[in-house]
């Protein structure tokens, strides 16, 4: 078991991908492919979270090389819920592609290179969560990104391209980034296996160690979108074909917060000689919460509104991380799931909108409460999520941390719990404008000219793409899948106890370093 | 760790030029500025592998101790593959973006340019009958049933 599950949820992608290419004219089978490979992955991660959860860390010699030459999967806990919430979520954004381009006859997503990037998409970020190598690490990355970069210039329309470029170019800079720190951490401990760069950073000079710290966490930054390396995304994510932001915007920041959780509590412990960088971490996540959400308050546009609320999210996590303490990484375990989970779901539920509105500006929308009722509820349950009203699980994710906050004390604690109750109720107050006007206004009242200070401060998005506003009917298809992914967002307030149980497993197995490198490297321990 | 001073040189100029090319606006020399950056952090690998020793292939009465450190290529020769793969990917984007430039006002209207597309690979099979339309869809990789527009990445294939 141990053997197999760890590398089947890298390879089954990989072999989807080859084989949706080779089918490349059979779209029908293409679909069956990439939905049977997604199932499997699923099913897969699931067992190997049930199998983790009983046993302890599954470690994988790839190629039975032993620990420090060959390249080491390792799969906890952690790794073993992110690849079960990121199967489920490329799922339901699956299906609801496959809905979409049966309405569209393909043009928004051309399914011929759809599948086959989407799959590698997937193979990239299963890489990403199983490797115990910092360098696979590196070429998990890259293999997500370049799928990215593939799948946000889909259509390579003008704006697609525009924002394209932005995107692929930050992204190239801060792979060479994280490059130079694996370069730099070889260079210093003489090994890239994470265990082994664990258990020797303890023998560098603190300088050293705090360099390539701060390197590392430089690269991972700029991927996670932390302030103030956060302002590509706002800017390239919306434009992409709706499931593709959905993926994007679910997925691909939640990889870098989750190689900083492995830095900050692996790799550079804070008592370790690599720096207690908790209080820079503390400013940079109340920054990111505050200026993000600042900048959704000012968007007209939808799509770009929820970009600035995922950026201004991510600082809850890195709150999270930044508190180091067992109920932080906890909750920030089960704000992860959370926030993936309800920041697809929205999107996916303004590209219903976007079908039924020809539109996504809110200052040019209206009275869809009545003309797409479905639609409506889809958006209002992940919206009052995201805002973090009760009984929803942003209240649950937010409640924990700030509980978690508030045992930790001290007054830059403080200082950032009252930014995160700020943000939550900013975002509430986004979104709700967004319900005000998307849902409950009247399509009269904007005829006969509508007049509010709370629209005529927003800022429209740059770029309008005439090629994506030609939508007259909603695919049953789209509409489950976005059903589905409420339901799923739901789920997680009815089973918060059992995942809260679990995130505290997960965090007692992060804390716990030595065991970690034990089992990893078993004769070396042994050594000293 | 000793290491050549000239590799340290030559990484650091890769460095600064790379940087001064990316910050340019015109997109060709940011791509410039990618491959210089992204070589230049091939040097920092290769330097981080210590003093240069024999090919570290292991025979009876070599010291292991004379080898290069062999660990250090193989990472710079799977950057190299990536970096090859994205820059292959990011020329194909330029040609993109030149094209829509060159539209200009026209906008991106994808039609007229796949149709361009079209007439511009007909001339190059020497027909456009039905033959050549079937050899043109084929190396779009077109399954489309109307004649609607690809992506760049098509473009990047063909």
């Amino acid at each position: 078991m141990t053997r197999v599950l760890p590398p089947l949820v890298v390879l089954l992608p990989l072999l989807g991908a080859a084989l949706a290419l080779a089918m490349g004219r059979f779209k029908r089978w293409q679909v069956v492919i990439s939905t049977t490979t997604l199932v499997l992955m699923t099913v897969v991660a699931g067992a190997l979270l049930v199998y983790v959860d009983r046993n302890g860390a599954a470690i994988v010699e790839v190629g039975a090389w032993r620990a420090p030459w060959g390249i080491t999967l390792m799969v906890d806990r952690l790794s073993a819920i992110m690849l079960l919430v990121s199967c489920v979520v490329l799922l339901g954004v699956l299906v609801y592609a496959v809905g979409q381009g049966i309405a569209d006859g393909n043009r928004e997503t051309p399914l011929t290179i759809f599948h086959p990037t989407y799959l590698m998409l997937a193979a990239g970020i299963a890489v990403a969560f199983t490797t115990g190598d910092l360098f696979n690490l590196f070429v998990g990355f890259e293999i997500l990104l370049a799928a990215s970069y593939v799948l946000l210039t889909l259509g390579g329309t003008g704006s697609r391209i525009r924002a394209g470029v932005t995107y692929i170019v930050v992204s190239l800079v801060s792979s060479t980034f994280f490059l130079a720190a694996i370069a730099m951490v070889y260079g210093a401990t003489g090994t890239v296996n994470m265990a082994q760069v664990a258990q020797r950073i303890g023998d560098l000079p603190p300088t050293t160690a705090l360099m390539l710290h701060v390197m590392l966490l430089l690269g991972f930054a700029v991927k996670a979108a932390l302030f103030p390396m956060s302002f590509w995304l706002p800017d390239s994510y919306p434009t992409a074909p709706a499931p593709v932001t959905a993926v994007f915007a679910g997925l691909l920041t939640k990889v870098g917060v989750y190689a900083i959780i492995r830095t900050e509590t692996f790799l550079f412990p804070d008592d370790g000689p690599g720096g207690d960088l908790r209080v820079p971490l503390m400013w940079v996540a109340l920054l990111t919460m505050v200026v993000g959400i600042l900048g959704a308050s000012v968007q007209a546009d939808i799509k770009r509104l929820l970009s600035f609320t995922l950026v201004s999210h991510i600082g809850y996590m890195i709150f999270g991380i930044a508190l180091s303490s067992q109920l932080g990484l906890n909750a920030t375990v089960y704000y992860v799931i959370h926030h993936i989970t309800v920041q697809t779901t929205l999107f996916l539920a303004v590209g219903l909108v976007e079908r039924v509105g020809d539109s996504t500006s809110i200052s040019k929308l209206s009275g869809l409460l009545k003309a797409a009722p479905v639609v409506a509820v889809l958006f209002f349950i992940p919206a009052l999520n995201l805002g973090g009203i009760p009984p929803f699980s942003g209240f649950l994710g937010k409640t924990g941390l700030l509980v978690a906050g508030a045992k930790e004390g001290g007054w830059l604690v403080w200082v950032v719990i009252a930014g995160a109750v700020l943000t939550s109720l900013l975002t509430l107050y986004t979104l709700m404008r967004v319900w005000n006007m998307v849902f409950w206004r009247s399509r009269k009242e904007v005829e006969e000219g509508y007049e509010s200070y709370l629209i005529n401060t927003l800022v429209e998005s740059p770029d309008v793409d005439e090629d994506t506003r030609t939508r007259s009917t909603t695919p049953r298809l789209m509409l489950a899948a976005t059903t589905a992914m409420v339901a799923v967002t739901v789920g997680l307030t009815i089973f918060a106890g059992p995942i809260f149980k679990l995130g505290d497993r997960t965090a007692h197995e992060i804390a716990d370093r030595d065991a970690r490198i034990t089992t990893v490297l078993p004769e070396e321990a042994t050594d000293g | 760790m000793n290491t050549s001073l000239t590799l340290v040189v030559v990484m650091a100029v890769l460095y600064a030029a790379g940087v001064y090319v990316l910050l340019e606006r015109s997109l060709t020399r940011v791509i410039i500025g990618l491959l210089l950056i992204g070589n230049a952090t091939n040097v920092l690998i290769l330097i981080m592998s210590g003093r240069a020793g024999k090919a570290p292939i292991v025979e009876d009465g070599v010291d292991p101790a004379t080898f290069s450190d062999p660990l250090p290529q193989a990472l710079i020769l799977t950057a190299i593959v990536i970096n090859f793969g994205v820059t292959a990917f990011l020329l194909a984007l330029l040609y993109r973006s030149w094209w829509l430039a060159r539209l200009g006002d026209q906008g991106d209207t994808l039609v007229r340019e796949h149709e361009e597309d079209r007439a511009l690979a007909g001339e190059m099979f020497g027909s456009a009958s039905a033959e050549g339309d079937a050899i043109v869809e084929a190396v779009g990789a077109s399954d489309e049933t109307s004649p609607a527009p690809e992506g760049p990445a098509q473009g990047g294939e063909a």
